[in-house]
């Protein structure tokens, strides 16, 4: 067990190592990480005012408290793409890993986690320019931030979990892009990525409930923000141990069978 | 070596290649009409809390998104493919098989790559653009018609400038990969008319990425908001960008040292 977690903080550190090797690469991608939430903050804004000041619950003021959360709630669930495992699979990286006497997902976990310490810290900055720019309508308790804190984590393993069951797939067949972005469509609309889910109908939000999408990113938005009373905080931090330890299940099942599929050729 | 048959013979290369792939075809349908559905399901969403959005209607917007789609589909038929291209690479060392060749090295680089199943996003974007301009009981006439044309093209012009004179950054920075990302990420503020937007995001997307050029002034020609004196600015505009972008690159080359022994 100690084995593992130094080899977790060694995995960490070369992560981070790695993505400041490039600084201009680095910058593009801070752009990007706000491209995307300044747009639904706009438009939902907008939408806002043209509907007398609020829409499903949120404010001009509580979207922007939302997007902007969310900027950071989006780097913390980024893990390993489904599209990877066709690279590693083809190309000898996948042979390799499984020598390892640890099991690759480890890897996986480890690698990304590290890059969330970068995120973090350079989300802090951006997010003080987004509240000046944007002035959100935000005070979240202490508790908040706590439940929020262990959320953003709990994010990250469930949606670990799933994208890698979904990425073994690709052990079945390379012609994957079809599910991956039908799974990725779904997630969009039921996770609370594009709006919050209490402006989807309400057949959805009924449909949310059977997936883990909304644990992944609408939970730890709305714990920080200041809509959830204790009760649902506790609930919704159960629901992400259960979310995480069906995805471990499932994992666990479908690697033994991908696994068994796959031959490597090479030196 | 006659520039224009160089063109046509990397086209004609390109289409033959990817003809090879037919399943792609269906695969690129299937993705689009996938994008198609959650874009049309958000502009639902939209309009089921309201009835205009900036003065944009329903299917003003829609007209939007359908220009975004088409110029979507030409982006990643031809401009993106042939810079991700040239920087895999100025990365990887490879680019001075390109520079040995006696023809323009510009020229080149931008015409290898022909992703001839992404026409199908153009294909899509013209239908939801018909879609949405019949449900408009949209009249055109030849001037409108003629500076949607022009209005289009300068847009694209200026997306391909805009993409080589971030791909040449390459030359100095080595490893600009997640441009493309910053590309996609800031093209996606294109599906909504950039008046939309506060006055530092408006600016960004007209001068810094000019996806307000590439989508929302076509639209705004079609809709009868757009005035000669924005037209003229695009056109001269993108003249500018082609003039700068060239210069710049002949800048990147000469900094460029080789990689190949």
């Amino acid at each position: 067990m100690k084995d593992l977690f130094s080899y977790y903080i060694g995995m960490f550190r070369l992560s981070v190592l790695e993505e400041f090797q490039y600084p201009v690469s680095a910058a593009f991608y801070m752009i990007d990480m706000v491209a995307e939430p300044i747009i639904y903050l706009v438009v939902w804004s907008s939408v806002a005012q043209s509907n007398g000041g609020t829409v499903g619950g949120y404010t001009a003021g509580t979207f922007a408290a939302y997007y902007i959360v969310w900027m950071l709630v989006r780097n913390m669930n980024i893990v390993f793409t489904p599209y990877g495992w066709e690279h590693r699979i083809r190309h000898v990286r996948l042979a390799m890993a499984l020598l390892r006497p640890i099991h690759p997902l480890h890897n996986d976990i480890a690698w990304m986690a590290g890059w969330k310490v970068i995120a973090i810290t350079l989300w802090i900055p951006i997010a003080a320019i987004m509240v000046w720019l944007f002035q959100p309508t935000f005070n979240p308790t202490w508790y908040q931030v706590v439940a929020f804190f262990v959320a953003i984590w709990g994010a990250y393993l469930v949606r670990t979990m799933f994208q890698t069951t979904i990425g073994l797939i690709t052990f079945w067949t390379t012609r994957v892009s079809a599910i991956f972005e039908l799974y990725f469509a779904g997630e969009l609309l039921m996770s609370g990525r594009l709006v919050p889910l209490s402006l989807m109908p309400s057949w959805v939000r009924t449909l949310a409930n059977y997936f883990p999408f909304q644990w992944t990113f609408g939970f730890p938005i709305e714990a920080l923000i200041g809509n959830l009373t204790p009760a649902q905080l506790i609930y919704g931090l159960g629901a992400q141990v259960f979310w995480i330890l069906f995805g471990v299940l499932i994992v666990n099942v479908f690697w033994g069978f991908a696994v068994k599929r796959f031959t490597s050729v090479g030196n | 070596m006659n520039t224009f048959r160089l063109i046509f013979f990397h086209l004609r290369l390109g289409i033959m290649s990817e003809m090879q792939y037919r399943v792609n075809f269906f695969v690129q349908l299937f993705q689009s009409f996938v994008a198609l559905m959650v874009g049309v399901v958000s502009l639902l969403l939209v309009f089921s809390y309201t009835s205009s959005l900036a003065g944009w209607s329903r299917y003003e917007l829609l007209a939007v998104m359908g220009i975004h789609i088409l110029t979507g589909g030409f982006i990643r038929t031809l401009i993106q493919p042939n810079m991700e291209e040239l920087m895999g690479n100025i990365q990887e060392g490879t680019f001075d098989f390109a520079l040995t060749k006696p023809a323009d090295a510009q020229v080149l680089i931008s015409v290898r790559q022909f992703r001839v199943w992404q026409l199908v996003d153009v294909v899509l974007g013209f239908a939801v653009l018909l879609f949405a301009a019949y449900q408009m009981q949209l009249t055109l006439g030849v001037w409108q018609s003629l500076s949607f044309v022009i209005a289009l093209l300068c847009g694209a012009v200026m997306i391909y400038t805009f993409w080589l004179l971030l791909t040449t950054v390459a030359f100095w920075a080595v490893r600009i990969d997640t441009m493309i990302n910053l590309f996609q990420g800031v093209y996606a503020a294109g599906r909504y008319p950039v008046g939309i937007y506060p006055d530092w995001v408006r600016t960004g997307l007209t001068f810094l990425v000019p996806v307000a050029f590439a989508v929302t002034v076509p639209a705004e020609a079609l809709t009868q908001r757009l005035t000669p004196q924005v037209l003229l600015g695009a056109i001269v505009f993108a003249i500018f960008l082609l003039i700068v972008s060239r210069l710049f690159w002949r800048r990147g080359l000469q900094q460029y040292g080789g990689a190949s022994a």
